[in-house]
């Protein structure tokens, strides 16, 4: 594809007025979802949300190179932050803006809290430890009725207020999140490029090396987590805002793998692999509606058939947002 | 008291037995392609569901089936599952042995939601009463009671742990899976076909595992698409513990964490005072999981890893 568009603008102007007719036509898209119909509105939330959270494992998994399989966890403390704060549950009714940063916050404390005990463990068994960390979280959930309300989840949470604009529809809530994404998204962007970043790129490639320049891993690896989580923790205040319900049956197993499938199929390491990713695993179910009954089997067998034909992802590692905007508007 | 032990006992190897099978087939994979073969459990639940199909096909109805039907439909459910785990290797784990460690087991995950789908699909999604197998008459023993399909259960399982101890370690091809599994980078210097003794793997972890899936549905009296999901993750754990890649580990691994489970869900409700009822007995699994792992990452009977990078030392 990319040599088609290069072959197509040969001199250095016309390619520099495709790329850029290309990336005003990417940001009119972004602005005209508001006034697309309702259903294509909550399918860009959903993809937004997918999105953040893919910020936030890939920081874990692309970045330093930490297999997490129990991401959802974070997800989790999030959305039940917003829930018990805002909600008639214990009749505390917090603002939106203030239980954010709480949310954030305990959710990086339960980052470092897993982050402590699986320090010295890598590849499948640190994987393994995370899916098991997640599944306790949720059977925690699922088990602890007084405070969580059990199965049934917590019900009537409060609508998030914004100054005086109360955020009910998936409109706001798109603006909200787009917002949000760009934040975390140039964030993540520095940290990848900051000498934390640079630090995570060491463990991942040799963890040994790593420690023989002098790299603290300890504080490193943490570092990755508590941020990550912290994310992960975000994304959850803003699901259970949405939704104004939130339950056990949200945060399975399967909603981690889900994550984990799109930073491997979009391309892992890479913000533009992550958004790819969401918008491909998110839109995706949508368009196979049409097969309704063969749905999640095509789902899987295309998931299966998408790492089989291209394990590395459908973004190269190196393909960066900085890079794409220098090939689409330099010569 | 006693009697009361007895019976939890007698459960906890019952259950013990179905998660040792299991895990022999993920220690096996893992022994030999360092791979979490997470489509695992969905040939556990496979298994379940070809003997089901088998019997209804073979005897025109379900009910208590004659034991030769039975004995058929053990050895086709073995064959067939058997074939699956083979052909999943080939299509899905093959192409992929170059890639990251991260896209084979991604792969396996894809396949697993394909499986799924695809039997909620023909089957149906609801939970469907397994055709009791196995006479099921009761028997008391010290005041225990048990029925002669936990007894049968344990009798099989171990039978077929044994069958399989024999085979890799007397016979010629059994030589053949373990020298693959000790290094199948040497192996293939030495001349052996390396993946001929991976199809092989694949052909006998999988039979035994959907052998599990027949008897986990017997004792349990049902099956349903997603069985495999939480009983996979048990298995797995069960071969953790008993040292993931070890075979006598992950018999050994089943049968404890069969007792931990039953033992734990029999006395949290006695030691917290009913504050912690019995909906905890799936966190067992999954606290002695990370429990081993952080205190003794090779598990009881695991090879030596070096402790710092998790990574087996002979792969340097």
């Amino acid at each position: 594809m990319a040599s088609a568009l290069v072959a197509q603008s040969r001199s250095p102007v016309g390619r520099r007025l495709v790329g850029a007719l290309a990336l005003a036509a990417v940001l009119v898209l972004l602005l005209m979802v508001p006034h697309a119909g309702l259903y294509y509105v909550r399918l860009a939330d959903d993809v937004l949300i997918y999105t953040l959270l893919g910020f936030g494992l890939n920081l874990v998994i692309g970045y330093a190179g930490l297999l997490d399989l129990g991401f959802v966890a974070f997800y989790a403390v999030g959305a039940y932050t917003y829930a018990l704060l805002a909600s008639p549950q214990f009749g505390i009714h917090l603002p939106f803006l203030v239980i954010l940063p709480i949310g954030a916050a305990l959710a990086a404390c339960f980052g470092i809290l897993l982050g402590i005990p699986v320090l010295p463990l890598r590849g499948d068994y640190l994987a393994i430890v995370t899916l098991g960390f997640g599944e306790i979280i949720r059977i925690l959930l699922n088990n602890m009725d007084a405070v969580t309300g059990g199965p049934q989840g917590v019900m009537m949470i409060d609508a998030p207020r914004l100054a005086d604009y109360a955020l009910i529809s998936p409109r706001s809530f798109y603006w909200l999140l787009l917002g949000l994404c760009a934040v975390i998204g140039v964030l993540v962007l520095r940290l990848e490029n900051s000498i934390l970043g640079k630090a995570w790129a060491a463990i991942r490639e040799d963890q040994d090396a790593a420690r023989g320049i002098g790299i603290d891993t300890v504080r490193v690896k943490l570092a990755a987590f508590a941020i990550s989580a912290s994310i992960g923790g975000l994304a959850g205040v803003i699901f259970a805002s949405f939704q104004r319900y939130v339950s056990p049956e949200s945060f399975t197993f399967n909603e981690s793998i889900l994550i984990v499938l799109i930073i491997v199929i979009g391309g892992v390491g890479n913000i533009l692999g992550v958004i790819t990713g969401a918008v491909a695993l998110i839109v995706l179910p949508e368009l196979l509606r049409g097969v309704a009954q063969y749905r999640m089997m095509a789902f899987g067998f295309t998931l299966a058939a998408l790492i089989i034909l291209r394990p590395q992802g459908l973004v190269p590692r190196s393909f960066g947002p900085v890079r794409l905007l220098r090939w689409l508007l330099a010569s | 008291m006693a009697s009361l032990i007895l019976q939890q006992l007698v459960n906890a190897a019952t259950i013990g037995a179905i998660y040792a099978l299991i895990a022999l087939g993920y220690t096996m994979v893992y022994g030999v392609l360092r791979l979490i073969n997470f489509v695992h459990s969905e040939l556990f639940m496979l298994g379940a569901y070809f003997c089901y199909g088998l019997l209804a096909l073979g005897i025109g109805g379900i009910g208590p089936a004659p034991a030769f039907g039975v004995t058929i439909a053990f050895f086709a459910v073995f064959a067939l599952v058997g074939s699956v785990g083979v052909t999943i290797e080939r299509v899905a784990y093959k192409p992929l042995r170059s890639a990251t460690r991260l896209a084979p087991m991604l792969s396996a995950l894809g396949l697993s939601l394909f499986f799924q789908s695809a039997v909620q699909l023909i089957a149906g999604p609801q939970p469907i009463q397994f055709p009791s197998i196995f006479p099921s008459a009761r028997l008391t023993v010290g005041g225990a009671v048990f029925t002669t399909t936990q007894l049968l259960i344990v009798v099989l399982a171990v039978a077929l742990m044994l069958l399989l101890a024999t085979f890799v370690s007397r016979t010629r091809l059994g030589v053949l899976v373990r020298a693959v599994s000790e290094s199948p980078r040497t192996s293939a210097l030495l001349g052996i076909d390396v993946d001929r003794a991976i199809s092989l793997i694949f052909f006998i972890g999988p039979g035994l595992g959907g052998l599990g899936g027949i008897l986990y549905s017997s004792y349990y009296g049902i099956m349903y698409p997603t069985m495999g999901t939480i009983v996979g993750l048990k298995a797995f754990t069960a071969a953790i513990l008993g040292g993931i890649g070890s075979i006598p580990g992950a018999m050994l691994g089943g049968f404890l964490l069969g007792f931990v489970e039953v033992v734990g869900t029999a006395l949290l409700p006695v030691v917290s005072h009913g504050l912690l009822g019995t909906d905890y007995r799936d966190i067992f699994a999954f606290v002695v999981l990370v429990g081993v792992l952080i205190f003794r990452p090779t598990g009881l009977l695991g090879e030596q890893i070096s402790e710092e990078t998790m990574v087996y030392k002979r792969d340097y």
